[in-house]
């Protein structure tokens, strides 16, 4: 054993040497090999963990959604839909929410305005005093570690106040207790005073959210009485969403339900490799490889083939030969591969993905900062080994095998490349 | 120092710093930090439906709750324009075939 080892020893240190004979070749060639394993493994990493984190986190939205559609469009729902839904059966609760966009021309920035749902001590009617308090789940380990995200009564968020998402904070470079002006669809400037920043952890849903109360947000865009934006439903039984959800349009043909399971879909399918941009980056990655392996496997160099004409004549052996080749692929590959996977695991969740944050952003103004959470598992890993250390050296052996089966004079004498 | 040993030293400790990794990734899933669960708590009382990712147009902000015509909704003939626009995946019932054509 301890001979079979001193044997490869050996040949790695002939393979290193004859690496390093074309230094620059061989160098530009570990550099862009580790780049391709990098982009790919950071697109992985990235797809699956966003993916995985916005099913946990929409996990919670409410079970459906409905909304009124007028030509093609939406539209605001009258409060006659609430009686509707919530005489069908297994209904549990039906409740209007109201929620808009806001489109601030000075920063050029979107804003999500909504009215923040009254909580169940309240009542739904929402009438008396509101009071919105949002908390961590209690934490079994850590123990009072979730403190409440933010607490907010009725007379807080008032009339004339607002509560607003970090990311506006930053833009407008806002503080709590400055004012923010606000066109009213009549023209009129309202005011209102920032009451409380929305903490920056959970930019990743409120970057851009403004809470506002439900007097002010219908003075703002207008709205009469009696009229929401969507209805959000709750069913006795998660398995009826479904049927709930045919039943609402037979007697609301003008109604338009999403459930929850839709909108998970569709976060499962941003990102989807087979979308946009993923398969440009992917395929121009891949094409690159290709292009590589295909340099590789279409044959060896007029000096490899020297070189191995010379081995063969001094006494090494075909098997010999292509042990060479095969730790001269496996060098490269393994160091491109170890070093584009640990370099793709600091850019994604270190970093926070600064390479694809232009990408991303387009022309968001209000672009969240957030640190995902690492989902990576063993299969991911796995997979991208076997996408690209393996296929870059079976390329490297077969080329050295057909060489390798040839007479040595006829090696040393080739010269043709 | 020979050079395969410096080649397996620098193998080992790669090999390490991607096992450090792998046990980082596997204790942050296995104890979700109290932002997740802020955030899902965050998501349940305020009924939120939608990441806030691309906030550049009102229909890409509300990935779910957009009109399915949304791309053109300027005209008929407009395409997407928003760079976000090219993240998403047409939808699956777009791709489906009722019965093969062919």
């Amino acid at each position: 054993m301890r001979e079979w080892i001193e044997k490869q020893k050996y040949i790695i240190d002939f393979t290193l040497s004859s690496l390093l004979r074309r230094k620059a070749k061989n160098i530009g060639l570990l550099a862009l090999y580790t780049l391709i394993v990098f982009i790919l493994a950071s697109v992985m990493f990235f797809t699956h963990a966003i993916k995985k984190e916005a099913s946990l986190i929409l996990d919670q939205s409410p079970e459906m959604i409905v909304q009124k559609l007028v030509a093609g469009r939406q539209d605001l729902v009258p409060l006659r839909f609430v009686e509707t839904v919530r005489g069908i059966r297994g209904v549990q609760a039906v409740r209007g929410r109201l929620w808009g966009y806001y489109f601030d021309p000075r920063f050029g920035a979107n804003y999500t305005l909504l009215v923040p749902p009254p909580t169940a001590q309240t009542g739904a009617a929402g009438n008396g005093s509101r009071r919105v308090m949002v908390e961590g789940e209690p934490d079994r380990n850590a123990e009072g570690s979730a403190g409440p995200l933010f607490d907010l009564g009725a007379d807080e968020i008032g009339v004339g106040s607002v509560v607003i998402g970090s990311g506006v904070a930053r833009v407008r470079e806002a503080g709590t207790g400055e004012l923010m002006l606000f066109r009213a669809y009549d023209g009129e400037i309202l005011p209102f005073r920032i009451k409380k920043i929305l903490p920056s952890s959970s930019q990743l849903v409120s970057s851009d959210l403004i809470l506002i109360d439900e007097a002010d947000f219908k003075r703002l865009f207008g709205i009469a009485d009696g009229l929401v934006t969507d209805l959000a439903v709750t069913v006795r039984n998660p398995t009826e969403l479904s049927t709930i959800a045919s039943k609402i349009t037979r007697r609301l043909p003008d109604a338009r339900p999403i459930i929850r399971d839709e909108i998970l879909r569709t976060y499962d399918s941003i990102f989807n490799w087979r979308g946009g941009m993923m398969i440009v980056i992917l395929s121009s990655a891949v094409l690159a490889f290709v292009i590589f392996a295909w340099d590789k496997a279409s044959g060896l160099s007029a000096g490899e083939r020297r070189e191995i004409g010379i081995l063969k004549a001094i006494g090494w052996e075909s098997s010999d030969i292509i042990l060479m080749k095969f730790w001269d692929g496996a060098v490269v590959s393994l160091t491109a591969f170890l070093s584009g996977v640990i370099l793709a695991y600091g850019h994604v969740f270190f970093t926070d993905s600064v390479v694809f944050e232009p990408a991303l952003k387009g022309w968001s103004t209000l672009y969240p900062r957030f640190k995902l959470i690492p989902f990576v598992s063993a299969e991911q890993v796995t997979t991208l080994f076997f996408l690209t250390v393996v296929p870059y050296s079976v390329a490297t052996i077969v080329p050295a095998w057909r060489a390798a089966t040839i007479d040595p004079d006829s090696a040393m004498r080739y010269t043709g490349e | 120092m020979r050079k395969s040993n410096t080649f397996f030293l620098v193998t080992a400790i790669q090999l390490a710093i991607l096992g450090l990794l792998m046990a980082h990734a596997a204790i942050a899933v296995q104890a979700p930090s109290n932002g997740l669960r802020q955030i899902q708590s965050l998501v349940k009382r305020l009924e939120l439906t939608d990441l806030c990712l691309f906030t550049e147009a009102r229909y890409t902000r509300h990935l779910s709750q957009a009109d399915l015509n949304t791309p053109f909704q300027d005209h008929p003939l407009s395409l997407e324009h928003f760079p976000s626009g090219s993240f998403l995946a047409p939808p699956a019932m777009i791709e489906k075939l009722n019965e093969r054509v062919d």
